[in-house]
């Protein structure tokens, strides 16, 4: 295992800027994820530290080693495609073993590997199976076991559980994490799944238009985002546009005034938007005491999620709110029409420059 | 239902009927006992099958034919598998161009291209001061061209099978481009490869058109030897002829088909 840099690395195809000068580095053993909507440029990213783009600027450097000109083949990075490109004319044992085999080891050395990976992964006696004869979780363990077997310096997962169903993508998950751990994989995995992000990642890049947005931990990226995109991105926001006109004071495009934690307002009366959490936001029936702001409002929608209830809440024409309300027993649930108050602490919301 | 399923099922028997018809008469033909094939048989005899082997041009022939289809075969997929991943994997300007003329001609009658070859031929041997009319390469050189479309074609349409990220991935695990195509890329595509050699060479064995204008006098393919037969005589021997013909092709179908399905692919 080794550390990989990948610095001001940039792609272009002709006026399209696919990755625009990505700078990172991930630590000798960390799960670093590539967190985006698609066409935000994390596989691309991810195929340049494969070698199989070739980068119009910039470097990649793996444990120390600067890699950025050379073949895919002399990089020792193991890679999980999503989907899982296993090799259908080779034995489950054939395509652990390809690796080795063009590494030259020793037939003795690779049957021992091959039946070490192929257990790593839970896939005992599965080695004379051929692809075709698995499931789709079988056969996504084989890939992993593939890339394991020759032992990478990095290992790259692409968005590999996407084809896998709901209930088996979290099973996975947890499997795949916590072999990196026991490893001490340094790994780089792209993904659009957010929750599949927070679960597995160590770090978490969000990208989006080919650029870095934020580099942080799941706490950084949910409790500071560093920008709108982040704030919508990770979790769930529910935003009101307006302007600062004053520090600590934000004027809605609905003209409600509204206080704001201070000392992040400073865009000269630009436009803004006031970003919240729907469950750091409380609602009642009459008017609360001891909160930054609390407004009246009505009720106009209102889903019910089993454990979580989503109400949306009309503050004034202009300007709509989401709260998100844990489903208690003998909680308070208001029905649609009728008029609330919704209030919340400075605190609980960041303005960003729109 | 039951109707629209019999009138299918009408259907397709007289489409087969309409096809095997001059196979089964032909095939008839070759077992009546009387040299003027007329109708009914006055009896059936297998003599016939016999004369061929009295008739040392059919042998020849034979020979032959065999031995060019073989070798134009052979050069076919030597150009033509390297020319369909051209055309399939790399973006260049005259790419839609070529693959055009790669399958042109399977469109341009035999006659135009056998005239075409001819005059080149003359023309080569009048540069060159070699003889190259009537040789048994310049021959082989003219099958190629008939060979290559047909290997083109159906290793094209194996490779558009083939999932890439399998030769990403063999790549990923160490494997140089080479290595990659003969241990991942050409195990894909090896029923397109076998289907197209089959193809080829049946197109060469049975082709009558080009070869007529690329022979040398008394040393002549299977096809002309049947051609040159019926010119003057007409009797079962020729029916005989077809049969082993049709015979042989259907073995070589039937073996191929073991290895590859074919209905898969063509």
């Amino acid at each position: 295992m080794a550390e990989l840099q990948i610095q001001k690395l940039v792609k272009r195809y002709g006026d399209f800027h696919a990755v625009r000068d990505v700078s990172l580095t991930v630590a000798d053993g960390e799960f670093l994820v590539l967190l985006g909507p698609s066409g935000c440029g994390k596989t691309t990213t991810l195929r340049m530290v494969a070698g199989f783009i070739e980068p119009t600027a910039g470097q990649v450097r793996l444990g120390g080693t600067d890699i950025t000109s050379l073949p895919p083949w002399k990089r020792n990075a193991g890679m999980v495609f999503q989907s899982y490109a296993l090799f259908p004319h080779l034995t489950v044992a054939q395509n652990v073993a390809f690796g080795l085999e063009m590494r030259k080891a020793a037939r003795p050395e690779i049957d021992k590997r091959v039946e070490e990976t192929l257990a790593l992964v839970r896939l005992e006696g599965y080695g004379g199976r051929l692809p075709r004869q698995l499931s789709g979780g079988q056969q996504q363990r084989v890939a992993l076991a593939r890339a394991l077997a020759i032992h990478p310096d990095v290992l790259l997962l692409d968005e590999p559980l996407s084809n896998l169903d709901a209930k088996l993508r979290q099973e996975v998950r947890v499997e795949i994490r916590e072999l990196q751990q026991r490893m001490g994989l340094t790994t780089v995995m792209v993904t659009h799944d957010q929750e599949e992000a927070l679960t597995m990642a160590d770090r978490l890049v969000v990208m989006s238009e080919g650029s870095v947005r934020q580099v942080g931990s799941q706490r950084d990226l949910y409790e500071r985002p560093a920008d709108r995109f982040v704030a919508g991105f990770v979790g769930r926001s529910t935003f009101l546009d307006g302007t600062v006109e004053a520090p600590g004071r934000f004027r809605t495009d609905g003209g409600l005034s509204l206080t704001c934690a201070g000392g992040q307002v400073s865009n000269g009366g630009g436009k803004a938007s006031l970003s919240l959490r729907p469950e750091r936001l409380e609602v009642a029936a009459a008017p609360m005491a001891g909160l930054d702001n609390c407004l009246p409002g009505t009720v106009e929608f209102v889903s019910y999620l089993g454990a979580m209830i989503d109400i949306h809440v009309r503050l004034s024409p202009a300007d709509r709110l989401v709260v998100q309300i844990a489903n208690r027993e003998g909680g308070f649930t208001p029905d649609v029409g009728q008029t609330v108050h919704v209030g919340w602490r400075a605190s609980a919301g960041q303005v960003f420059n729109k | 239902m039951t109707t629209r399923r019999l009138a299918l099922n009408a259907a397709a028997t007289v489409t087969l009927l309409y096809l095997l018809t001059p196979l089964i008469f032909v095939t008839w033909l070759a077992f009546f006992r009387q040299e003027i094939p007329s109708f009914p048989p006055e009896g059936y005899s297998l003599h016939w099958f016999a004369a061929i082997f009295d008739e040392p041009k059919f042998v020849s022939g034979f020979t032959l034919s065999f031995q060019v289809g073989a070798l134009a075969t052979a050069i076919g997929l030597l150009l033509g598998v390297p020319a369909a991943l051209c055309v399939t994997r790399f973006q260049f300007k005259m790419r839609a161009p070529l693959a055009s003329l790669l399958l042109l001609p399977l469109i341009v009658p035999g006659v135009v291209l056998g005239t075409a070859m001819y005059v080149f031929h003359v023309n080569l041997e009048n540069t060159l001061d070699v003889d190259v009319l009537g040789t048994f390469y310049a021959l082989v050189a003219g099958h190629v061209v008939i060979v290559m479309p047909w290997v083109v074609r159906l290793v094209t349409t194996s490779l558009a099978g083939v999932d890439r990220t399998t030769e990403e991935a063999a790549q990923n695990l160490g494997a140089t481009a080479w290595v990659t195509f003969w241990r991942i890329t050409l195990p894909a595509i090896r029923p397109g490869i076998v289907a197209g050699a089959l193809f080829g060479f049946v197109t060469s064995f049975g082709n009558l058109e080009l070869s007529l204008f690329l022979v040398a006098p008394g040393h002549t393919t299977l096809p002309i030897v049947i051609l040159q037969y019926l010119e003057w005589k007409i009797d079962p021997t020729i029916a005989a002829v077809s049969v082993v013909q049709i015979l042989l092709i259907a073995i070589a179908m039937l073996i191929t088909d073991r290895y590859v399905k074919l209905a898969r692919i063509v």
